[in-house]
């Protein structure tokens, strides 16, 4: 397996060598922690700038670094006992968990009111369910450019920022709203603005997909990453500087929020609650809200698995595999990379005007290079081009960041001044470093043919390769 | 004007330069209607250089390569020349000319196949993918352009699994059936070989380019070729260009030889005739002893 690839094969363990690699390590967390954790600058009372020292610190550092490698000495036996089970079929139990997976996100909601009550649900539901499903969503997308296609685009948030100044612009624009109460009198526009402008929003972000499509498809490995962080960098800093249009750093306020097909969520006599006769509680809109972002995830899902088995589809993936070969088959190359950046820069803009509807308020600060990289991410961990992995890896790296909000016993642990939030990014990175170095093809790390003459078999992944750019 | 019908591929004065280099130097031949044609040549001598311009992977600096599909007289050919077009229609066919061409278009329209030196597959695709991805351009039209593919259309599944079977076709021609839901990089060396062929086949190609597919085979993997070689050629009526180093599967199967050095063509005819050839021995197969001598002395004086 891929496993067994990346390592190279282990004689029987030394006591002696293992404990002296591990006191190597340990010695050059020494070496990175002094410098970095082993003095701190504050002021005083007297506002001089003194240095206060933080042994402690160091020690925990090389202590953790000193137990981390030990363990990973140790622990090699692990990936190949499960080598024979795993043989059985990847099939049955990847089936088996699309389904639970399915099964839990349609029942999602109803399981946290029924465990936490109204009052906490919300939280659990727009924080945890609609945020994840967000990323699943963007990574889904993504997977379509990076995954399929093999085409690495750093800039993927662009699409994502293209799709919510596209809601956000179309349905607080003042002729749109002048038109439709001319035409189709004055509360159509209000009501309906999210419905129309979702489609048109998803449209305009494949339009810019093509845009970007053209001039990068020259370009392929490390040049097509640049030119593609640029683009996502280019789009922020128009939004940031074209301020009669887009608003600047001040944003754009008041979007109209989503209606249940016509019946907005508030406490008037024609709203969602009063139309069905229940009592008015915001928990409707966030639970609407919720299936939205789950029927929008599971169609890009749908849409992708449907594109595998189409002669587009399989052109992705073999232009991942030889692009040149790809040409000697007649395969429009050009064409087929400009399906894949649109089809994959849709859905991100679906994606955006979902967000620009669900916050009422967006700026150009939600579309950094910073939610670029979490998507990459997402979709590397997952691994590239499997849809389930990538749906596990968005929840672990979402919902594993939001947790760290509920972790409020480890004050008691490390004190009050502990907060489990500034630690954020680092336990992302050390996922990272552990997933890299036990699966460095990803979670999944093997490949679904698209069509089978006598029976499915995986691919492993050390015979797929990753693409040229 | 002739009157003779043109041959399948016409090469006319084809010119490649790569900067100062001149890679083909006026390059004239023909691969006739049904036959084998093999290119030979020293290493270096331009013969893959040859096949990048017949497949659009190069612009040629200069020259004409003409593609013939069905009839067409000397007038027409003149016409499309003369035109900025990349193909037109004759009385009895269609005629295109491969220089002005991307190469996607030169397999899809002009259906002109090829194999590479190094072999080309789709390593993480299974055997039976790389076969269907070869009918990329059928399949894609009977998806209708992906919209109608989408939700399901008769008409898509109907084709592929028309592509399937035409794939089991040629997964049998090649003995790799029980092999077909294998990754393709997991076949061995040889297999892999026949399989570039079988899915250059699948784009139902009238002239089937082979850059050495013999290379890097042990004798009876080539003889094997060899018949394979020959039986597309006589069940399919496919027209091959064959580009070898192994003497004998060249001599054994093509119709016609050209013979490339530097760049240049020293001889084309028939293998009896280009084995005789004492240009050929001399550029090919080496210079005899007794001239090594000669020409020594004639140095040193």
């Amino acid at each position: 397996m891929a496993v067994d690839a990346a390592e190279p094969p282990r004689t029987a363990l030394r006591p002696l060598a293992v404990l002296k690699d591990a006191l190597g390590t340990a010695l050059l967390a020494l070496g990175l922690a002094v410098p970095i954790l082993a003095l701190r600058t504050e002021q005083n009372i007297s506002n001089e700038l003194i240095l206060q020292p933080r042994w402690n610190y160091v020690a925990i550092a090389v202590l953790a670094a000193f137990m981390a490698r030990l363990l990973y000495l140790l622990v090699p036996a692990l990936p190949r006992r499960r080598k024979a089970s795993r043989k059985a079929g990847p099939r049955v139990t990847g089936r088996a968990i699309s389904v639970a997976g399915l099964v839990l996100l349609v029942a999602y909601p109803l399981l946290a009111l029924a465990l936490v009550g109204q009052g906490g649900a919300i939280k659990w539901i727009d924080n945890f369910g609609i945020q994840i499903l967000i990323y699943i969503m963007l990574g889904w997308g993504l997977n379509i450019v990076v995954g399929l296609a093999g085409l690495l685009d750093l800039g993927y948030v662009a699409f994502y920022a293209v799709g919510a100044y596209s809601y956000a612009l179309l349905a607080t624009s003042d002729p749109v709203k002048a038109f439709m109460a001319e035409w189709l009198g004055p509360n159509f526009w209000p009501l309906w603005a999210f419905w129309i402008c979702l489609p048109v929003a998803g449209l305009m972000a494949a339009f810019w997909g093509i845009l970007l499509g053209f001039p990068v498809l020259r370009l392929r490995g490390d040049y097509l990453a640049i030119v593609t962080l640029a683009f996502g960098e280019i789009i922020r800093l128009v939004l940031i500087n074209w301020v009669p249009v887009t608003n600047g750093y001040a944003g754009i306020t008041s979007i109209p929020r989503p209606t249940f097909f016509g019946l907005p969520f508030n406490a008037s006599d024609s709203g969602f609650a009063a139309f069905f006769g229940l009592p008015f509680t915001p928990l409707y809109r966030t639970i609407f809200l919720f299936y939205v972002i789950l029927a929008l995830a599971l169609l890009t899902n749908w849409v992708t698995l449907r594109l595998r088995r189409l002669p587009v589809g399989r052109a992705w993936e073999a232009l991942r595999e030889d692009e040149i070969a790809c040409r000697a088959l007649g395969i429009n190359t050009t064409n087929t990379k400009l399906t894949a950046f649109a089809i994959g820069a849709g859905f991100g803009g679906f994606a955006g005007s979902f967000f620009a509807a669900r916050q009422g308020f967006i700026s150009p600060e939600s579309f950094t290079f910073m939610e670029s990289a979490i998507v990459v991410a997402i979709v590397v961990l997952g691994g590239m081009g499997s849809q389930i992995g990538v749906a596990i890896a968005a929840i672990a790296m979402i919902g594993g960041t939001e947790i760290l909000r509920e972790l409020d016993w480890l004050k008691r642990v490390f004190g009050p001044d502990f907060e489990p939030t500034h630690y954020r990014m680092l336990l992302f990175g050390l996922a990272m470093v552990l997933l890299m170095i036990w699966r460095p093809r990803g979670l999944v790390a093997f490949r679904q043919p698209s069509i089978f003459l006598r029976e499915r078999r995986a691919v492993r992944a050390d015979m797929v390769r990753e693409g040229h750019g | 004007m002739s009157v003779a019908a043109p041959p399948l591929l016409d090469v006319e004065h084809l010119t490649m330069r790569f900067g100062g280099l001149v890679a083909i130097d006026a390059l004239s031949f023909a691969a006739a209607r049904g036959e084998i044609t093999a290119i030979i040549g020293p290493n270096g001598a331009g013969k893959t250089t040859v096949f990048n311009c017949i497949t659009g992977f190069y612009k040629p600096t200069s020259g004409r390569l003409l593609l013939a599909l069905g009839d067409a007289d000397a007038g027409e050919v003149a016409a499309l020349t003369a035109s900025g077009r990349r193909w037109r229609n004759t009385a009895k066919g269609q005629i295109f000319l491969l220089e002005r061409m991307p190469d996607y278009e030169i397999v899809a329209r002009a259906h002109v196949a090829r194999t590479f030196q190094n072999i080309r597959l789709f390593p993480g695709m299974t055997v039976l993918e790389n076969l269907i991805v070869a009918q990329h351009n059928p399949l894609m039209a009977a998806s209708g352009w992906t919209v109608l593919g989408l939700f399901g259309a008769r008409r898509y599944v109907e084709a592929e699994a028309r592509a399937v079977e035409r794939a089991q076709y040629w997964l049998d021609k090649v003995g790799l059936m029980e092999r077909a839901d294998d990754p393709a990089g997991d076949l061995p060396y040889g297999a892999q070989r026949r399989l570039e062929i079988a899915r250059a086949m699948c784009t139902e190609p009238a002239l089937l380019c082979l850059d050495e597919p013999a290379a890097g085979l042990n004798p009876r993997e080539s003889a094997d070729l060899t018949a394979f070689l020959k039986s597309i050629q006589v069940e399919h009526g496919t027209s091959i260009l064959l580009i070898e180093h192994d003497m004998s599967v060249v001599m054994e199967i093509s119709h016609r030889v050209v013979v490339l050095e530097y760049g240049q063509k020293i001889a084309d005819g028939p293998p009896d005739q280009v084995r005789n050839d004492p240009r050929v021995i001399a550029a090919y197969l080496g210079v005899e002893d007794e001239e090594v001598e000669k020409v020594e002395a004639e140095i040193a004086r």
